[in-house]
């Protein structure tokens, strides 16, 4: 039953070759991405951590910086 | 006017939704892989390697749908002079282009044990690989220009060009002769496949669409925070 799935009438080459390049493909985009948004999460964290505490008052006034903060351990 | 395209709304739903649509892609994915590996039947004349569609087809699909979307998003940002359009737009370019490769790479390999050859220069695929070059010339923009205007003006520039070349590879297998097949599924007429093959085909175009969707609210996250670092030095 598996060398059937696996050898797929001599097609098993080509169709996990396929399947493997996407799946792949869609988990280096997903690193990727991943590390972008990290990145720039990071940056704002640290940006916001320097701030003075008038200039902090009125960033945290702002709903999205709220929630960037709070994501910091989100997706 | 589309006051709900407000970035500060936005973010409240797009910041918590990529778990949740994480979760449902690989519940999603799971019995893509399933039905299209092992319970759907294998082809008369092509025998296993039919399965290839299921990964090929759906890659395609939403790889044309993506660009079509871009184009419609740049064009509304000129009319409506709305930023935003431009940001959903350039956040939804890396799975369309990554579907584009994924639909080239597929298909070649399909290519190999059903038309002998790895590359052929037909008309579907080589208008498929304009779509790629296209792609790169959009995300390559957004890169080497620094100045919004100037960008928002050459990404949409780029976008009319290349949706010329959708309906070329769309009606391409009509047009020419071509290696390639016909559509096999039609919306305005009778579809040529059997529903043991397009019940996983449907599945995995919607487990495709749900990472499509995945990454484009990860990256438009991304941008979005990175407006907001920028907001955070002027402060």
């Amino acid at each position: 039953m598996i060398n059937e799935i696996l050898q797929m009438n001599g097609y098993g080459f080509y169709v996990w070759s396929a399947f493997s390049f996407t799946l792949v493909s869609f988990s280096a985009l997903y690193i990727v991405i991943k590390i972008q948004y990290v990145k720039e999460r990071n940056k704002f964290v640290s940006k916001f951590g320097a701030l003075d505490s008038k200039k902090a008052e009125v960033a945290r006034s702002q709903i999205i910086n709220k929630e960037i903060l709070s994501s910091s351990q989100s997706i | 006017m589309l006051k709900f395209l407000e970035p500060n709304k936005i973010f409240l739903i797009t910041s918590k939704a990529p778990k949740y649509v994480m979760a449902l892609f690989i519940v999603v994915l799971s019995l893509g892989l399933i039905e299209s590996l092992i319970l759907s039947p294998e082809d008369y004349k092509q025998s296993h390697s039919v399965r290839i569609m299921y990964v090929h087809v759906p890659a395609a699909w939403i790889s044309l749908g993506i660009f079509s979307s871009i184009t419609i998003l740049s064009l509304s940002g000129f009319i409506f002079k709305n930023k935003h359009f431009f940001l959903i737009a350039k956040s939804l370019a890396p799975s369309g282009l990554v579907f584009n490769i994924i639909a080239l790479v597929t298909g070649s390999i399909w290519g190999k044990p059903t038309w002998g050859t790895w590359w052929a220069w037909d008309a579907r695929i080589t208008s498929m690989l304009i779509l790629v070059l296209f792609y790169l010339m959009y995300l390559l923009a957004w890169r080497i220009y620094n100045d919004k205007e100037q960008v928002f003006k050459i990404t949409t520039i780029i976008t009319i060009f290349g949706i010329i070349n959708v309906p070329i590879i769309k009606y391409s297998v009509d047009w020419w002769n071509t290696l390639h097949q016909p559509a096999s599924i039609n919306i305005l007429s009778k579809s040529t496949i059997h529903s043991s093959m397009l019940f996983p085909l449907m599945i995995m175009t919607a487990a495709f669409a749900l990472f499509s969707l995945l990454i484009f609210l990860m990256k438009y996250n991304t941008e979005l925070i990175k407006i907001k670092n920028k907001g955070l030095d002027r402060l």
